[in-house]
């Protein structure tokens, strides 16, 4: 299996990126963001990072880079895409999830490792994890808090596309403790904690994270046996 | 020699009375205009930053401060006169890359 990751101007994350999907035991591709194709990878994770310096808000620039021009229909036909962070960030601008991440409630940029609990064990990123699960992840941004209207909130929740929740309450104030949520289809999946920053005990808190990149492997040899 | 001179005066004065016509019409108004987009948080969305503000306002002793938001203001020139079908523009712009609609709002106006 290949997974793209795409390195924007200003991506931080991509190299952990692709060593989860490297521990996951799937092949990472690098993707450029001025990219016009996305070179027949099986999947796409979009990285942490202040993608174009964060410049106008967070996402709403790599938005309209060439890659993502070939990223939003494909995700609109199925392809697993998820986005950690400023990834996340990125799919809300990209309207590939709903919503929006606004400041941190008390304006700190937050740096330390969350409990969160996994709502959503069905998308192909969290297949691998059993609903209600506790994970041990690194949470590190200042622009987090998850914001919907009450009536995107309560859709989200009705179908379940709360994917993980922060355990106690969300240090950055994110609505209804939401820390990612996943779209219709639940093939696009976005979440602001940093599961690629967990998958060993020698590099992370917790190898509590490769459960992500596993399980889109194991979905993706399950689909073509 | 002196009619290269001459050649070279012409040019410029001619040069310069060109300069001057395109600088009289920008000047005029007639085909610069300048669009002023201005983006607020909606008043249902927390704004931390309005709120450090705030309480910043109240330490220097500006006690009679009781809300501050914080929001952006967007300077667009456009080429031609800031008639209708170019606000119609400026308006799709603002909605689709200078205002995050889920959770902005924002007003805009030709500058006088």
């Amino acid at each position: 299996m290949q997974i793209g990751v795409v390195t924007f101007p200003g991506s931080l994350d991509d190299t952990d990126a692709a060593r989860a999907v490297r521990y996951a035991g799937a092949e990472p591709v690098s993707l450029w963001h001025a990219d016009r194709d996305l070179r027949g990878v099986d999947a796409v994770i979009l990285p942490g990072g202040f993608s174009y310096g964060d410049y106008l808000r967070c996402g709403a620039i790599a938005r309209f880079s060439p890659v993502m021009a070939e990223l939003v229909p494909a995700a609109r036909a199925g392809l697993p895409v998820l986005g950690i962070c400023n990834g996340f960030q990125i799919l809300c601008e990209a309207h590939l999830l709903p919503g929006a991440l606004t400041r941190n409630a008390d304006l700190r940029f937050i740096t330390r490792d969350v409990r969160l609990k996994v709502d959503n064990a069905k998308t192909p990123w969290t297949a691998g994890y059993v609903s209600g699960q506790q994970l041990l992840v690194p949470l590190k941004s200042g622009e987090g808090a998850f914001a919907a209207d009450e009536a995107t909130l309560d859709a989200l929740e009705a179908t379940g596309r709360v994917v993980v929740r922060y355990d106690s309450d969300a240090p950055n104030g994110s609505a209804r403790g939401i820390a990612g949520i996943c779209s219709e289809a639940g093939n696009v999946v976005g979440l602001m904690p940093h599961p690629e920053h967990a998958i060993d005990a020698l590099t992370g808190p917790s190898a509590d994270g490769l459960g992500f990149f596993a399980s889109v492997v194991h979905e993706f040899a399950g689909a073509a046996r | 020699m002196p009619w290269q001179l001459y050649a070279s005066w012409a040019l410029a004065t001619r040069l310069d009375a060109l300069y001057l016509t395109i600088y009289a019409l920008f000047a005029l108004g007639g085909y610069v205009a300048r669009v002023i987009v201005e983006v607020m948080l909606k008043p249902e969305i927390h704004d931390p930053q309005g709120e450090a503000v705030l309480s910043a306002s109240h330490r220097l002793g500006f006690g009679n401060v009781t809300e501050v938001r914080q929001g952006k203001r967007f300077e667009l020139e456009i080429d031609g006169p800031a008639g209708g079908e170019a606000l119609a523009a400026v308006e799709e712009l603002a909605r689709e890359l200078l205002a995050n609609p889920v959770i902005e709002e924002f007003t805009l106006r030709a500058a006088d």
